[in-house]
């Protein structure tokens, strides 16, 4: 919503400095997103009168005129298309400044002067100007046309009052009764308890007694419908210039003169109106809900299928309007049109509501009504724009038929005195609670010691309750003269488990372990999850902003994979990345969404420095990593890998994670073929897991020291190549007897020197008893059990 | 006496000539030792006349003495000396960088989230997040914002099917941590949001933290006292801040919350628009209605509740011009948060 000082003016006496009144506005929830001159600071322009016009001799396009400023007759050559004879224009003087338009830099001069010019060899005194020469519109087609009856030789800018500012409204949805002249009148006076001055539009007198029949099937969304006929206007006449600039000043484009002054009505009442050709309309209006696969061609072109919870304006043969949205093209005014048929209805906010947005429209109509227009207006906005219609257009008025059911009934809200010291932290009076309420139009209905009873005009849909009347106080009176405090609240402790691992401590941990969080879309590229994921099918977005980011993540490998991308085709050679945040996995009728954490690593073990060395980084490197994460928990022991292939990884080295027997993520080396598809010159390994099964962690028990000393042996083993190491292990814990206290792995060897499907692995196991020493004879006797027990599970061979 | 003499001044000379601490070991006990020079004349004592005994002896010991004295000086300068060498060869240029692995860092999205995060929980607000794909009950109606609600619009939501959305604030959590649980509550929630918008001041996903407190006595006048005192924390100066009416359908009263520029000082600035003022929080008392759809008696409990764009806050704390850089990740970008 655009208002103009000049017209706010004759609605409320407000002289405030334009900085000043945004200020005021804004602070009582009234944001003002712009605000400026409606016309550039223009000079020595005056109204002239073209007498003569003669093409010019050596130049196609242009003219060479003899005009009129009042006291003499001026030679000015112009290249407009609309000038002729008797033309009144505006007409700048020698010396008259003007706006530059575009200005080649910020800092040149952004007027420039008329100066006695020679245009191909004919003198010019001056120059007669356009709209957009003035700076009074973005575009021209030729002069500005100015009225027949302009006075010559007054000053374009007292005759067109271009002296004006225009304020740009960025509004809340709750505040619909400020959409309009009136509306920003009544508040503007209620802030500045100054007088409202609403001007009385009187009734037009039929001229005729013609009517056109009006019917409402759908009472409960249209409780009240408005109709006139205007017989016989002008089809020849055109808007004058006051309200074409009046309606461009607050943004909008003037069309023909009947739909020009419906748009004016809206803008001064707030109360959107439509005017059918009668000549178009058969039998008569129907309001009713739309039925069974009814379409409608719009005033745009559009043609739209109506959906039966659209309330519609019909006649015999069909849909006319969308109700409060737009009318339909066929019966719409146009330049044939003679007859009119006008019509002014309230249509309940809830039955306009979300309509146009699924259609894909939005129109000043449908924000009004979406909002609430004040019902009781209809009968005053199709007065004045009969007036209006009667001033421009001319023709007969018919009677205003009214078709009304089920009115909206005055809103009372109570409230209670005290509560406004509980809602806001400060008490108010009932002298200043009336104050402010009356100012804004409400109106108290009874009153007891405690709790005041108001009626709500009809215009404010947003007061129902209680604490909109508070809100109502808290705004006038300001919210920044409110008191501030600190809330007093109880001091409970916070329970925090000592079990946990905060997700905070993972991130910590991996930064020190080298890794840059980073925070990727969560909706990612179709193509690239498929090459991942291919067996989840993902959940796709209805409205995806783009083709790249049109399904919803199931591996946190998507965009960690595209980050590796962007950083590597940046130069980057070497990469550590993690990222925590939900994937979104299909699962049946629902979504699982999993807090994941994952990790990717690309490029050197170490960074490139002298004292190390460039060794690439391998599937080890992650995987230790992630094991100092999983060392966090309670039980590192319950996480194992086990060789499994996936898709996206190498089939040589990637491995499913489980807890406790339960999946919960994979670690790897990302497939040869991928690593080529996605052109990445080195290898990447990458891991992801459920965060949950990382959060719990253990509480410290104490356990007794032994005294007694520890005694470490080596065992070197021979096995096949493809026994895990994890099953050595885990058996040789179980082998190794209650007093192991440490099992390492010391060394891998695969090599011709022990055959080329063996493989030699070596041990370390010490142990320590709380009570004694351990003897040789103790530990071999252990050792024997261990050697002969793996001989039997997995053939291994002591190496010699 | 003249061996005892001659040996000793060999020993001197043999001492005084040795710069190896093995070799002087090696002197000691050919001298001192067992079977040493020195303890072969001590035998040889006997040979002599009684009455020379003592002079004789007396002679050996004080050359023993002096073997003693000079074998420990010339250890202890031996020592000193291969300790000074070893020094020596062993000197480093310090200056090089020490070995490591790299250091990563957060994104300061984190980063600034955890500070929120901590701000809040300094004074007991606890953290809850919840479902980033939700449905409409919990993302708009239990919000007071009924299916043909204009404030809808306010919301470019991105859709999953009709009646599941991609979350378009953090609002949500809100509810569901009210229907879970029992009032008080005194709770943030951060995590990211998602609006279908997408050009140079929007990304179509990005983060946000609502706060939430519910207790028998909670006012206006507390919210503005909480809000102002989080944003000089948070920014660490002395901002001022001002509260101005605005609408959310959850909130009544509702209010957006501007501080002074931290760009220009309230002065106006490109950052600002000319206004010295950065509009940085949205917040409210709790909408009767919403208190009520999650269980909470509405007349004996009220409460509020605030809304903050996290890459908003984090680009005018750091200084960050390009809303976008967030997500591109460039590891350049990422890395002066370290």
């Amino acid at each position: 919503m655009i208002f103009t000082q000049q017209w706010i003016r004759e609605w409320v006496d407000i002289n405030l400095e334009p900085s000043i009144l945004i200020s005021q506005l804004t602070m009582a929830g009234l944001e003002v997103d712009a605000h400026g001159p409606v016309a550039a600071d223009f000079s020595k322009v005056i109204v002239a009168e073209v007498r003569t016009v003669v093409q010019h001799p050596d130049a196609d396009k242009l003219r060479v005129c003899e005009v009129f400023d009042g006291k003499d007759l001026l030679q000015v050559v112009c290249g407009a298309a609309n000038v002729r004879p008797g033309l009144k224009v505006p007409y700048a003087q020698i010396g008259a400044q003007l706006p530059v338009f575009a200005p080649a830099t910020p800092d040149s001069p952004s007027f420039f002067s008329i100066k006695k010019a020679k245009l191909r060899g004919i003198e010019s005194f001056g120059m007669l100007c356009s709209a957009q020469e003035l700076g009074m519109s973005e575009s021209s087609d030729g002069l500005l046309e100015l009225p027949d009856d302009a006075p010559v030789g007054v000053c374009v800018r007292e005759y067109l009052k271009t002296d004006d500012v225009f304020f740009e409204m960025d509004l809340t949805p709750n505040r619909g009764d400020c959409l309009s002249i009136r509306g920003l009148a009544r508040e503007i006076a209620a802030l500045n308890n100054l007088e409202y001055k609403e001007p009385v539009f009187n009734a037009v007198t039929p001229d005729i007694a013609d009517v056109f029949p009006v019917r409402i099937d759908a009472s409960a969304q249209c409780p009240r419908y408005l109709g006139r006929v205007i017989k016989g206007i002008n089809p020849d006449s055109k808007t004058p210039l006051w309200l074409q600039e009046r309606l461009r000043r607050c943004g909008l484009r003037s069309i023909d003169p009947v739909v020009d002054v419906t748009n004016y009505v809206l803008l001064e009442l707030g109360q959107p109106m439509h005017a059918f050709d009668l000549q178009q309309l058969q039998g008569g209006i129907v309001v009713r809900m739309a039925e069974a696969s009814e379409k409608i061609v719009l005033l745009d072109g559009k043609q739209i299928d109506v959906q039966p919870d659209t309330l519609l304006i019909t006649d015999q043969q069909g849909p006319l309007a969308l109700a409060g949205i737009m009318g339909g093209q066929n019966s719409g005014v146009s330049s044939e049109t003679r007859d009119i048929f006008l019509e002014c209805a309230w249509f309940n906010p809830l039955a306009i509501a979300g309509r146009a947005r699924r259609y894909g429209l939005h129109t000043d109509s449908s924000h009004r009504y979406e909002r609430g227009v004040d019902s009781g207006l209809q009968q005053v906005a199709i007065e004045r724009a009969t007036q209006l219609l009667m001033e421009i257009v001319g023709g007969a008025a018919g009677p205003v038929i009214v078709q009304e059911h089920d009115a909206p009934t005055q809103k009372t809200v109570s409230l209670e005195i005290g509560n406004i010291d509980r809602l806001l932290g400060m008490s108010m009076g009932k002298d200043q609670i009336l104050n402010i309420l009356s100012r804004l139009g409400l109106k108290l209905e009874s009153t007891s010691e405690s709790t005041l009873q108001f009626s709500v005009p009809s215009y404010r849909f947003d007061i129902s309750i209680e604490a909109d009347l508070i809100e109502e106080l808290a705004r006038v009176f300001g919210y920044d003269h409110l008191p501030v405090t600190k809330p007093l609240v109880r001091m409970n402790l916070t329970s925090r488990a000592e079990g946990t691992v905060t997700p905070e401590r993972l991130r910590e941990r991996l930064v020190t372990l080298g890794y840059q969080q980073v925070i990727t879309y969560s909706f990612v590229e179709p193509a690239l999850l498929e090459m991942l994921q291919p067996s989840i099918k993902p959940v796709a977005l209805q409205n995806p902003i783009s083709a790249e980011m049109a399904v919803m993540r199931t591996s946190l490998w998507a965009g960690l994979i595209h980050t590796l991308q962007h950083n590597v085709n940046r130069q980057q050679s070497r990469v550590r990345l993690f990222e925590t945040g939900q994937i979104f996995l299909p699962n049946q009728d629902q979504i699982d969404q999993p807090d994941m954490l994952g990790g990717l690593i690309y490029g050197s073990r170490m960074p490139a420095e002298w004292a190390q060395s460039g060794d690439a980084s391998d599937f080890f490197d992650a995987k230790g990593d992630l094991e100092v994460l999983l060392s966090l928990s309670s039980d590192p022991d319950s996480f194992t890998f086990q060789a499994q292939t996936h898709p996206a990884l190498h089939t040589g080295q990637s491995a499913r994670i489980f807890k406790s027997g339960r999946a919960i993520g994979w670690i790897g080396a990302l497939s040869p073929a991928l690593q080529r598809t996605l052109d990445l010159s080195e290898k990447v390994f990458l891991f992801e897991i459920e965060l949950a099964a990382v959060l719990t962690a253990r509480t410290p028990a104490f356990k007794a020291l032994s005294k007694f000393p520890e005694v470490s042996r080596d065992l070197a083993l021979i096995l096949d190549k493809d026994i895990p190491a994890q099953s050595i292990r885990a058996e040789l814990s179980e082998l190794a007897g209650e007093f192991l206290t440490s099992l390492r792995i010391f060394d891998v060897y695969q090599g011709d020197a022990i055959g080329f499907d063996k493989k030699s692995m070596a041990l370390g196991l010490t142990w320590q008893h709380p009570s004694r020493t351990l003897g040789d004879d103790d530990i071999n006797s252990i050792i024997e059990r261990c050697v002969k027990g793996l001989e039997v599970k997995f053939n291994a061979k002591l190496r010699n | 006496m003249t061996d005892t003499i001659a040996l000793l001044n060999g020993a001197l000379a043999a001492i005084a000539a040795t710069d190896d601490e093995r070799m002087l070991d090696q002197l000691r006990i050919d001298y001192l030792g067992k079977k040493g020079q020195l303890t072969e004349l001590l035998k040889g004592l006997g040979k002599l006349p009684a009455e020379q005994r003592p002079a004789a002896g007396e002679h050996i010991n004080e050359a023993k003495r002096q073997i003693q004295h000079a074998l420990d000086a010339r250890r202890d300068i031996v020592v000193k000396k291969a300790l000074e060498a070893q020094l020596a060869a062993e000197t480093i240029d310090v200056s090089l960088p020490g070995r490591r692995q790299s250091s990563g860092g957060l994104h300061p999205v984190s980063r600034t989230i955890d500070r929120i995060r901590q701000l809040f929980e300094s004074v007991g607000y606890a953290v809850a997040e919840g479902p980033e794909i939700e449905d409409d009950y919990h993302n708009f109606e239990a919000l007071n914002i009924p299916g043909h609600h204009p404030a809808r619009a306010m919301h470019d939501t991105f859709y999953i099917n009709p009646t599941t959305v991609l979350r378009t604030h953090t609002s949500p959590v809100q509810v569901r941590v009210m229907e879970q649980g029992k009032p008080p509550f005194r709770m943030i929630c951060p995590g990211r949001v998602y609006r279908c918008d997408s050009d140079l001041t929007h990304t179509p996903m990005f983060h946000q933290v609502e706060g939430l407190l519910i207790d028998e006595h909670v006012t206006f006048a507390d919210l503005k006292g909480t809000l102002a005192d989080f944003l000089q924390n948070f920014f660490e100066a002395d901002l001022a801040v001002r509260f101005r009416p605005s609408y959310f359908p959850f909130t009544e009263p509702s209010a957006e919350v501007d501080m002074s520029c931290v760009m220009c000082s309230g002065k106006g600035c490109r950052v600002c628009k000319q206004t010295g003022w950065l509009e940085v929080l949205g917040c409210g008392m709790v909408h009767p209605s919403v208190l009520e759809s999650s269980g909470i008696d509405s007349t004996k409990y009220r409460g509020f509740a605030f809304g903050m764009g996290v890459e908003r806050l984090a680009m005018l704390r750091y200084g960050v011009n390009d809303l976008r850089l967030f997500f591109e990740n460039d590891l350049k970008f990422l890395r002066q948060f370290n």
